[in-house]
């Protein structure tokens, strides 16, 4: 499993790469192994304000629905379309081609609160 | 937890385990949609050990069967198979059921693993309150491993571990024999709506036979099957599930079961209700829906037509096969005709579905 040292994580297995003002979100590789595959993925409207915690999305694997939190507050850029048709990229490239969605950034410093991969790989030896 | 014999053999595929009513089985392998067009397309195998096995020996046997029992056992031969139910008193179901006839005398029934002790119980209560001597139940659940073998390649890979003809044995019917040197029993049976076959085998052996078979089967593409694909296989096909499409609380008419409940056979338990229901209208029934939009519809859903609620979902899955959501839910009869259009609230949404009856994979 890998866990890119350029990225930032959360206890609820969501990834956050800033670029300035900018963070792209999506789900770990821990995460889309632990659903298994993916079949179904629900994102929010460009626009939406997302808050610190709260569900913005839901990642379907065959047997299970999964809420996707915001790690951080901001506004919906961007989402990734590819993932309604072809929600199976979130299990084949979870930090790539599978990333959910790019929103502005209400406080960037809120992103340098997030863990590191070395502190989000400690989590989870902890969990499984 | 409850293991079976198998469940080292699970762990060094690398299987990922779960609590499934009490038992550590495995989910999945390599992955649910993967091992699902296994089964489909070559074969898959599949540790069934957990299912509980119940014999039924004496001279009053089928008597006893058929006072327990909702089909007519009656209409079994020697080495055949039927498919039927236990109800309550109240019409309710106590579980879904396999009959095996081995002779007038000795029956073998194969009850859902969790409701084993359930069913013990309750054979033994009927069979005491009940005129009917000379009746012997025996619990062998754990003397027996049960593999299952499913798929187009099922014949081909057994019959290379086998003396049997297994193309001499149809579909519902077993007999006695040996694969890969151990004796067993082989049915032509299942819960994938494929070909296959259902292996009943001494606890002891089940792990050199498992391999026997995978060894043989690997060439063909067969591949281990976990608790994942196996629920997606039969959902497509549109079996019920205990506790999902079955239960205390559902009929087996309103759950689909008509054509196993013999309302014009000898009085059984739960008779008197079913007669009345099926005589005043059912309430409710079992119906397939296939999703017109995207959106997979999951046990608990709603289900709609305008403001009004008109049923709930009790299993559902994105179909592997078709890549659509499809489900069986239980919805007032007004509704459940062929192509009624209704809707399932997933989630904050109402999404379009239509009523088709399963199978809804051929």
């Amino acid at each position: 499993m890998e866990f890119p040292e350029e990225l930032k994580y959360t206890e609820e297995h969501e990834w956050v790469m800033v670029e300035e003002e900018l963070a792209v979100i999506g789900i770990s590789d821990f995460a889309q192994d632990a659903l298994g595959d993916v079949v179904f993925v629900e994102l929010p409207e460009v626009g939406t304000v997302l808050e610190t915690g709260k569900a913005f999305g839901v990642v379907e694997s065959v047997k299970a629905v999964s809420d996707i939190y915001a790690p951080i507050s901001g506004t919906v850029e961007e989402i990734n379309e590819d993932l309604l048709d072809t929600p199976e990229i979130i299990n084949t490239s979870p930090y790539e081609d599978g990333w959910m969605i790019k929103i502005r950034m209400d406080d960037a410093a809120e992103a340098d609160a997030l863990m590191t991969a070395d502190a989000y790989q400690k989590l989870i030896a902890e969990e499984s | 937890m409850k293991k079976t014999p198998l469940n080292q053999t699970h762990r060094e595929l690398g299987a990922r385990m779960v609590d499934f009513g009490g038992w550590d089985m495995p989910v999945q392998y390599s992955g649910v949609i993967d091992e699902h067009q296994a089964v489909r397309e070559a074969a898959g195998l599949f540790d069934v050990s957990h299912m509980g096995e119940v014999e039924v020996s004496g001279a009053n046997a089928l008597a006893f069967i058929q006072q327990l029992t909702i089909n007519d056992a009656a209409k079994l031969v020697d080495g055949q198979v039927q498919y039927s139910a236990m109800c309550y008193p109240e019409g309710g179901v106590v579980d879904d059921v396999t009959l095996y006839r081995f002779n007038e005398s000795r029956y073998l029934f194969c009850v859902n693993a969790s409701n084993t002790d359930k069913d013990f119980a309750w054979m033994q209560q009927v069979l005491a309150e009940s005129a009917i001597n000379d009746v012997t139940l025996t619990n062998r659940s754990d003397e027996f491993a049960q593999i299952a073998l499913q798929g187009p390649k099922a014949e081909t890979i057994l019959s290379s571990l086998t003396d049997v003809v297994l193309a001499d044995l149809v579909y519902y019917h077993f007999c006695e024999g040996a694969v890969a040197g151990v004796e067993m029993i082989i049915s032509r049976t299942g819960y994938t709506g494929e070909d296959g076959f259902e292996l009943y085998l001494p606890a002891s052996s089940a792990v050199n036979v498992w391999q026997a078979i995978m060894t043989a089967g690997t060439p063909q593409g067969l591949l281990p099957i976990g608790l994942g694909a196996r629920d997606t296989l039969r959902l497509e096909k549109g079996y019920a599930l205990y506790g999902h499409e079955l239960s205390r609380e559902i009929s087996p008419l309103e759950a689909g079961l008509a054509w196993i409940t013999k309302l014009d056979k000898e009085d059984f338990v739960g008779k008197a209700v079913l007669v009345a229901q099926k005589a005043e209208g059912l309430s409710r029934r079992r119906v397939g829906l296939v999703m017109q939009e995207r959106g997979i519809p999951r046990e608990g859903y709603p289900v709609f037509v305008g403001d009004r609620e008109v049923g709930v979902v009790t299993s559902g899955t994105m179909s592997p096969s078709l890549k659509v959501g499809v489900a069986l839910a239980l919805v007032e009869p007004a509704f459940a005709q062929e192509e009624t259009e209704l809707e399932v609230a997933i989630r904050n949404r109402r999404m379009g579905a239509k009523v088709q009856r399963p199978p809804f994979v051929k």
